[in-house]
């Protein structure tokens, strides 16, 4: 048995997911934050069930010829029922989605989510006149706090083996004679497994490019049938058939809604006023800044206070596993290798991946993110791109896989292509760690400042070359805004955790496996050789140590390799005793631009093509020897 | 006399009467809940030709000013569109 969450982003899918599966899913207070779907297998009533959770999306009429994952997923997988979850505080615009989703000829059952938040705003759904109205059953919920998800997913079940599909809600009588007409043409034969003749002629009728392209690639002949009865409506109403059909569907949404909702005073509170001012336009770039440092000052400050006693017992520990074995043996090369690796994960990088995590997390589930996207469009313009962007551009200070999958919230393929490329380019939570662990904690915080600083001139840089270069336009910013909301502890633990967890299990045995491979490398005096065939790019050029090769070699893996294999290679956690100021700002420098790591170029490739990812991998190179470079001398000379 | 929804200002409401564009742009305004006949609040604009922050049907939609000017509202009678003219610092007040 299969149930699939389907619904518009925003209503509260994933954390219903959420409730049956443990965490799983990562929620974020944003449009289409979950970008593939989930599945997880649920104990319900004694019975196993798998529970999909898709992406939100707003309609199943696509914009591109490339379905959307949900829509993908709903016409083409099989399941037994569909929870449409709704937000009751946002009812008609939901059940345009409802509407749709009927027409899917399946076992239907809604959660009418959000509950609490719709009174807040004054407005008292009846859910049974609701049920009534559409014919399916409707559990009201407030999945937030868990409320009424237990006789959700129990009417579910109950609903799955017993119900039926509920008849879908008629349009005005031209747009019902037009589908029927459509219907007749399609003849039964439809080229879309399961899937009711009447949702594919409304598709059709829409001009929706995913349907559209299917059915006429099987029935060519149909295309000129349908653009009749298109025409038919177009000339009766005075808008072009999509605009009706989803104009009337708008009009049927919106009529049930008045029908079943009632309005109170709406309750006004801290959400109100808090967005006032950070929408406002001369309190709302100000307020971005402070935010944003704040965060900075937040991870600097607990990271930095943290490090330094994790560092010390580190130091005692290396120092008294190396008194237990004789000096210069294997044995206490691979001992060394891995206290090192051990050191390096646990007392050079979680002080600052944590605290990162955590803030990124807050400004995710606050629904911070897409104010930022309004605040900074006009700013994104100007590279050429649009307040869309921020959002997975934001995600790249995390990770730049998550960011470059998020890519696709964007419309045009210009702007997805350029994104990815500048997201590849943000220093992630990896390269944060060496930004803080070798300049904040042995430079200061405002070198690691002006890196930051640095490294946004340089995005905006290549972002406004790459615009001007690329063909394509871009349908601009069109965004929704959630709700401001308090992040929830548990779900900002559990989501802190999710990244951790990958932080812990694949990151840290690589870098304790590194670390005594560079450690082994060493005491067999291979090191020398490899760091001697880069001593052209590491010692003339970029003026560094000749140990720091290797490093560099073990950074494509994991940017952070380079901080602890740095450690390792010059064998101190005082990297300020062997390495000067200048050395460390080329370093980071360096670590900061150069070629992204292995995960992020097969996403890079996966999205691009492996030409383009090839080309930027060089790019990166070439960027990286420019900048430090640049840096070794500048630095060299005003200081 | 021509107004546009700058000098008219914040807080003001409006009718979509037509939006502009392809199939592509209406859908995806469709999908967030504009479409024609419907009323929408301009909430707020972003200075320097920034977004337009539109309230339609209970939810927020921040519209880029490329997008809002395809979109044309009716103000008192008057057809408008929801961008303004190249406008002054903090116009909208």
């Amino acid at each position: 048995m299969r149930f699939v969450l389907a619904g518009q982003p925003n209503a509260g899918k994933s954390s219903i997911f959420n409730s049956v599966a443990g965490y799983r899913s990562a929620t974020a207070n944003f449009p289409r934050s979950s970008i593939t779907y989930t599945v997880t297998k649920a104990l319900i009533a004694g019975r196993e069930v798998e529970v999909v959770d898709l992406p939100g999306a707003y309609s199943l009429t696509s914009t591109e010829a490339a379905a959307g994952p949900a829509e993908r997923y709903l016409l083409d997988q099989p399941y037994d029922l569909i929870i449409d979850v709704v937000d009751a505080s946002r009812l008609g615009r939901s059940l345009e989605m409802t509407l749709q989703l009927i027409e899917l000829g399946r076992p239907m059952i809604i959660a009418l989510n959000m509950m609490d938040e719709a009174r807040r705003r004054g407005i008292v759904v009846d859910h049974r006149a609701l049920a009534a109205e559409l014919g399916v059953p409707v559990v009201p919920t407030v999945s937030r706090l868990g409320r009424g998800l237990k006789q959700l997913f129990r009417d579910a079940l109950r609903h799955a083996v017993v119900g039926h599909a509920a008849p879908p809600l008629p349009y005005d009588l031209e747009v019902e004679e037009a589908i029927a007409t459509v219907v007749e043409g399609l003849d039964g034969e439809i080229p879309v497994l399961g899937i009711p003749s009447r949702f594919v002629a409304t598709k059709l009728l829409e001009a929706d490019p995913h349907v559209s392209e299917r059915v006429y690639r099987a029935r060519p002949e149909l295309e000129r049938h349908v653009n009749e009865v298109a025409a038919g409506l177009e000339e009766a109403h005075g808008w072009t058939a999509d605009q009706v059909v989803s104009g009337n569907r708008h009009a049927v949404a919106h009529g049930v809604e008045d029908r079943v909702v009632s309005h109170r005073e709406p309750r006004l509170g801290w959400r109100e006023w808090a967005d006032r001012l950070l929408l406002d336009e001369w309190t709302g770039g100000p307020l971005m800044l402070v935010i944003l440092g704040l965060l900075f000052w937040f991870v600097f400050g607990v990271g930095k206070r943290v490090e330094e006693p994790l560092v010390e017992a580190f130091n005692r520990i290396q120092a008294a596993v190396a008194a237990q074995f004789p000096a210069d043996s294997l044995v206490a090369t691979v001992a060394d290798g891995l206290v090192m690796g051990l050191a390096g994960g646990v007392a050079i990088v979680l002080p600052y991946l944590l605290p990162f995590l955590i803030g990124l997390a807050v400004l995710e589930d606050t629904g911070y993110l897409p104010r930022l996207a309004y605040i900074l469009d006009s700013l994104m313009h100007r590279v050429g791109l649009h307040g869309t962007s921020v959002l997975p551009l934001i995600l790249g200070y995390g990770c730049s896989v998550p960011a470059i999958m998020a890519t696709r919230i964007l419309e045009s393929e210009k702007d997805r292509r350029i994104t990815a490329v500048l997201a590849s380019f943000i220093p992630c939570s990896a390269r944060t760690v060496v930004i803080f662990g070798l300049v904040a904690a042995f430079m200061g915080p405002l070198w690691a400042l002006f890196i930051y600083l640095l490294n946004i001139v340089v995005i905006v840089v290549i972002g406004t070359f790459l615009a001007r270069r690329m063909a394509g336009t871009s349908p601009g910013l069109v965004l929704e805004i959630p709700d401001l909301s308090l992040p929830d502890l548990r779900t900002l633990a559990a989501k802190t955790w999710l990244t951790l967890k990958e932080f812990i299990t694949i990151a840290w045995p690589l870098l304790i496996a590194s670390s005594i491979v560079l450690g082994v490398l060493e005491w067999a005096e291979a090191a020398d050789d490899i760091n001697a065939l880069l001593s052209p790019l590491t010692v003339w050029v970029l003026g560094l140590p000749a140990a720091v090769g290797m490093t560099l070699i073990f950074g494509v893996l994991r940017k952070e390799l380079t901080l602890v294999m740095l450690v390792q290679a010059l064998g101190t956690t005082e990297v300020d005793a062997v390495m000067s100021s200048g050395q460390l700002m080329t370093f980071t420098l360096f670590v900061v631009f150069y070629v992204p790591c292995i995960a992020t170029i097969a996403v890079l490739a996966r999205q691009l093509g492996w030409r383009d990812t090839g080309l930027i991998a060089v790019f990166t190179v070439v960027v990286a020897v420019v900048i430090s470079v640049a840096g070794r001398f500048a630095f060299a000379l005003f200081t | 006399m021509m107004m546009t929804l700058d000098t008219v200002g914040i807080r003001r409401q409006a009718r979509v009467i037509m939006i502009d564009g392809g199939q592509r742009v209406r859908s995806h305004l469709n999908n967030l809940g504009i479409h024609i006949g419907d009323w929408l609040t301009v909430v707020q604009r972003a200075p320097f030709r920034g977004p337009v922050l539109v309230e339609v049907n209970g939810s927020r939609v921040a519209l880029g000013r490329g997008i809002a000017c395809k979109v044309q509202v009716d103000m008192d009678g008057v057809l408008e569109r929801l961008c303004g003219p190249e406008e002054r610092w903090g116009a909208g007040h």
